[in-house]
This record gives C-alpha cells, sequence and structure tokens, in this order.
C-alpha cells in the first residue's frame, strides 16, 4: 500500500500512521452522553470505501485525509486535512 | 460412531469400511428456534452447547463459506489465561478449564498440547508488570510462575541473551497455556453439534434480517429466508457488517492481523514464546513449522491479506530473539479480518434488539476463547440473560464507562 503525500509524494505506508475514519464533530461539552459514546466509541467500519485521518509522521509530519477501500487496500485520494477541514 | 480404540479395531478389521461422515451437511429447514450466524469455533461451540447444556436442539448454524474457513482456520492457535483484569481472567480461567476438557468431551482430539506460554520481559519495570500481573493470575485460580533470566536460559534454547537494548530480565510462565489444532475444534465441535440435531449449513451467507417492532423474526441468506426465535452472531471480523443489517452501530473497526510458517524444523522450541519489547511471538507445530506472528496492520481492512512492512517488521522482531532464525525459510504467510475493540475486549451478550445476541470484538486473541465464549453466548441465549462471566463484557459497557483495558491504550481500535 503506497501513499502519495502531497508533499513528498509517492511513499510506502510505514511511513504513516493512521487515527482512524474522519470522525465525525467533536459534540458540545453540554451533549446528551449518547452523542459522546457515539463520538468517542461507535465506528461505521463499512467494506468499502472509507475515508480516514492519517498522519505522514516519517516525512513531513502533515495531516491527510485518504480515501481508501477496505477490501482492496486501494488508494483512491489524498488530501491535506487543513485544505479538507478548513482547519 | 465413537471414535475409541475399540472402533478403531473393528473398523481395521472391516477394511475401514463403515466409518460415517463426521456430520451432517444439512440443507435449511423453513425455521429454528435459534440460528446462529458464523460456523467457526464460536459459532459451533454456541450451538453445541445451547443442545448439551440448554436442550435446545432445532439449532441452525449458517456459514458463507465453510466451517472453519474465518479466523478459526488461520489463527496461531495459543491458548492462554494470563489476563490481569478482573473482567476478563475468570472467563479465560474458564476458558481454559473447557479446554482441558474438549478432546473427551467433544470426543475428538483437538491435539490441545499444554506445553506453557513464557512472556519474556526486559526490563525491572516490565518484570514488576508482570509479577503483578501473574500474583492477579493466582488470585483468580489460574496457575502463573516468574522466572528469572537463568530459568528462562535453561528453558528455551536459541534465545539472545546478548541483545544490549532488550537483555531478557525473565519472564512470566503459564505452565497450563499452550496450542491448540485449529481445525479440529471446529470439526469436533461441529461433529458434537451436529449428533445433537443441530444443522450445520454452509454456502448460506446471511444477508439480511427481517424485522417486526423489536424482533427479528427471520434471517435473510443466499439460500432463502429462514424464520428464526432468537439468533446470535458469531462472525469474527464482520460483526459490523452484521449488526449494520440490524441497523445497529458497534464499538468495532476491522482490522488485518497476520500470520507465518516456516519450512518444517527439527524439534526446536516446545513452548510458546512473546517477545516482551517487540511485536513477535512464536511456536512450533507438531509438524516441525514455525508458527509466527506480530502486530496488525494497523489501518481498517476487510482484504484478509496484510502488506509487507508488517512481515518486515515481524521478521525484524524474529531474528532479534531468535537469531538463527535468520536461515530459516518462510513457508505460507496469511491474514485474517478480526473485530478491534476500542478497549481491546470481546462483546458477548444481548445487542439492543429483543432477540439478537453477539459474540465478537475477539480481536487478536479469541482463539483461546472459542469453548467460553461458546458456553457463555448459549447461556445468554438460553436464559436471555448474561452469565456472571461475561456480564462485563456487554456492549452497554461502553456507554457505562467500564471498558476493560488491559493494555490502558484508551479507546482507539488499533492500538490494542
Ligand atoms: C493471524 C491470526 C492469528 C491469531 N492468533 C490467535 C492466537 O494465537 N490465539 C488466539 O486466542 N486467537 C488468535 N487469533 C484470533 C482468533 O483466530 C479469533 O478470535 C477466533 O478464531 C474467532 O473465532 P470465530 O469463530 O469467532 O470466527 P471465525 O472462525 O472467523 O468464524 C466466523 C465465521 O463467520 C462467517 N461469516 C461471516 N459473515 C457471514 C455471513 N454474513 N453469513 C454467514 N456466515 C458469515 C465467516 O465465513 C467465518 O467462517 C488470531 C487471528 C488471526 C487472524
Ligand atoms: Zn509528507
Amino acid at each position: 500500500m503506497r501513499i502519495t503525500c502531497p508533499y513528498c509524494g509517492s511513499r510506502g505506508s510505514e511511513e504513516f500512521t493512521c487515527l482512524g475514519n474522519t470522525p465525525p464533530a467533536r459534540p458540545a461539552d453540554d451533549a446528551p452522553v449518547a452523542a459522546w459514546v457515539d463520538f468517542v466509541y461507535l465506528r461505521d467500519n463499512p467494506r468499502g470505501p472509507v475515508t480516514e485521518l492519517w498522519q505522514h509522521v516519517q516525512g513531513c509530519r502533515t495531516w491527510l485525509i485518504v480515501t481508501r477501500d477496505t477490501r482492496t487496500h486501494t488508494v483512491a485520494k489524498v488530501e491535506l486535512a487543513s485544505r479538507a477541514t478548513g482547519r | 460412531m465413537r471414535y475409541s480404540i475399540i472402533n478403531v479395531l473393528k473398523q481395521g478389521l472391516a477394511g475401514q469400511k463403515g466409518w460415517q461422515a463426521a456430520w451432517r451437511d444439512a440443507t435449511p429447514k423453513p425455521q429454528y428456534d435459534v440460528v446462529i450466524v458464523g460456523g467457526g469455533g464460536h459459532g459451533l461451540a454456541t450451538a453445541y452447547y445451547l443442545a448439551k447444556l440448554h436442550g435446545i436442539t432445532n439449532v441452525a448454524v449458517l456459514e458463507k463459506g465453510w466451517i472453519g474457513s474465518g479466523n478459526t482456520g488461520r489463527n496461531t492457535t495459543i491458548v492462554r489465561s494470563n489476563y490481569l483484569l478482573p473482567g476478563n481472567e475468570p472467563f479465560y480461567e474458564h476458558s481454559l478449564k473447557l479446554w482441558e476438557g474438549m478432546s473427551r468431551d467433544l470426543n475428538f482430539n483437538v491435539m490441545f498440547s499444554q506445553r506453557g506460554v513464557l512472556n519474556l520481559c526486559h526490563s525491572d519495570a516490565q518484570r514488576d508488570a508482570y509479577a503483578r500481573r501473574g500474583n492477579a493470575m493466582l488470585m483468580m485460580g489460574a496457575d502463573a510462575e516468574l522466572l528469572d533470566a537463568d530459568q528462562v536460559r535453561r528453558m528455551v534454547r536459541g534465545l539472545d541473551f546478548q541483545n544490549p537494548r532488550f537483555p531478557i530480565t525473565g519472564g512470566l510462565l503459564q505452565r497450563r497455556g499452550g496450542t491448540a489444532r485449529h481445525d479440529a475444534v471446529a470439526w469436533g465441535y461441529a461433529r458434537a453439534a451436529s449428533e445433537l440435531g443441530v444443522d450445520i449449513i454452509q454456502n448460506c451467507e446471511v444477508t439480511g434480517f427481517v424485522r417486526d417492532d423489536d424482533r427479528i423474526t427471520a434471517v435473510e441468506t443466499s439460500r432463502g429466508r429462514i424464520a428464526a426465535g432468537k439468533v446470535g452472531l458469531a462472525v469474527a471480523g464482520h460483526s459490523s457488517l452484521l449488526a449494520e443489517m440490524a441497523g445497529i452501530r458497534l464499538p468495532i473497526e476491522s482490522h488485518v492481523l497476520q500470520a507465518f510458517v516456516s519450512e518444517g524444523l527439527k524439534p526446536w522450541i516446545d513452548t510458546v514464546v512473546t517477545f516482551g519489547a517487540g511485536h513477535f511471538y512464536i511456536s512450533q507445530s507438531d509438524k516441525g513449522g514455525l508458527v509466527f506472528g506480530g502486530d496488525i496492520d494497523g489501518y481498517a481492512s476487510y482484504a484478509q491479506r496484510g502488506n509487507l512492512p508488517v512481515v518486515e517488521h515481524v521478521a525484524a522482531g524474529a531474528v532479534a530473539l531468535f537469531p538463527a532464525l535468520g536461515r530459516v525459510r518462510l513457508l505460507r504467510s496469511w491474514g485474517g479480518v478480526m473485530d478491534m475493540t476500542p478497549d481491546g475486549s470481546p462483546i458477548i451478550g444481548k445487542l439492543p434488539i429483543g432477540n439478537l445476541y453477539m459474540t465478537g470484538g475477539w480481536c487478536y486473541g479469541g482463539f483461546k476463547a472459542t469453548p467460553a465464549s461458546g458456553w457463555c453466548l448459549a447461556h445468554t441465549i438460553a436464559n436471555d440473560a448474561p452469565h456472571a462471566l461475561n456480564e462485563a463484557m456487554s456492549l452497554e459497557r461502553f456507554a457505562r464507562g467500564r471498558a476493560i483495558d488491559e493494555r490502558g491504550a484508551g479507546p482507539r481500535p488499533n492500538l490494542h
């Protein structure tokens, strides 16, 4: 599995770590417990395309949003997390 | 027919013509009291204990491929009960006791070999942690021994004691742990369950559930609709997909774990050894192949195969611990899809739908749990309530803040 970092080009997946599914927005501090359980613990876990947060820890250390297929490990798209989330 | 020395002799004289198939390959009936989804060790054990201990025999096990084709047939077969936390250890110790009686109970040789499981430690802090774990195990009725470096040296040959970075300072040994023949576990439970009237149905994929309010009334399968009184899920890496069919989101991510076997060698490693400072563990099969593995690849996957970086990582751990392994050739490697939970512990119990139950979330360690998982799920299904042994393993524990986190790694499935 190779991931094309927008800064560093195509690199082996061992240079990156995966945080998991792109997390949904963090609930408000006073949101009901169910919203927090959902945020902290529950996962979609689809068989097929997923969007995930990866970090190029052994490269430029940028956070990336990677669209990947969990059936084949094919990477379809890599974007900068900062650009995609506007943060 | 019972497997016994008498029958071996009789069949020998009769030209081996009287043996029957070990279990019936059934075709689906329209209705069952209990439908178990997944024909791995856990599903088959659940069906067996439902029939044997709870008198529920109108049971079907639905398997999309062939029985044992999932993680049951892909794992490295290590059986142990060396857990620390009260929510885990009594369950795994019960499981180990069931292993000790399994071949006799099932009348099927599962080749359970109590060759010991030795976790090496490499620092004083790790030794302290193992002392604590060993004491916890002893207090909960399991066996544990803390070894010093010399005792380890006498027990296992070929370890690198000169490694300056990770010196071997001792180990935690559970002598009653060991390995078993994985396929035999599936076949043994299938045979014993089938004899008690359970239908084992292969090539039958569950594709959906028919619901009536808060109950499931039938399962949709590739071999038609089958009505069900109660439904139990035992689908290992695919729990999320089955739960989703019932509209339930689970605290699970599916990950791939790889394993490896070498060419056959003369007897060398007669126990199970785990490297405490790297991702590597090893045992030697009765055929002589070295069976070993490491950590998960680390990203969600349903591919049933992993990537090369982990192969390299495991090989590095292997030669760091046993330098002579550098001369050994690899025969095969493979991967399995596992449910990883946010606390690294399993889920056995009721789901938020009246008559739906599950055992899953086994991470990389559910083979050892096969008998107790089936035993507990059968109890939970029959009584519509968990047994004391699996009460702590409920799905609700996450919402209640009662995670069972052995590693203390927090709610990231790929860190457990
Ligand atoms: C490489 C590797 C090494 C491991 N090593 C160890 C070890 O040393 N010790 C240990 O204790 N554990 C180990 N494990 C974990 C262990 O293998 C599993 O936890 C355990 O075998 C799970 O058993 P099971 O019966 O739940 O799953 P499985 O044997 O996977 O059975 C689930 C079955 O459900 C079927 N299924 C899935 N979806 C459907 C559907 N829609 N309809 C019908 N059927 C379906 C699958 O085909 C499969 O046969 C390892 C796992 C892997 C992958
Ligand atoms: Zn980069």
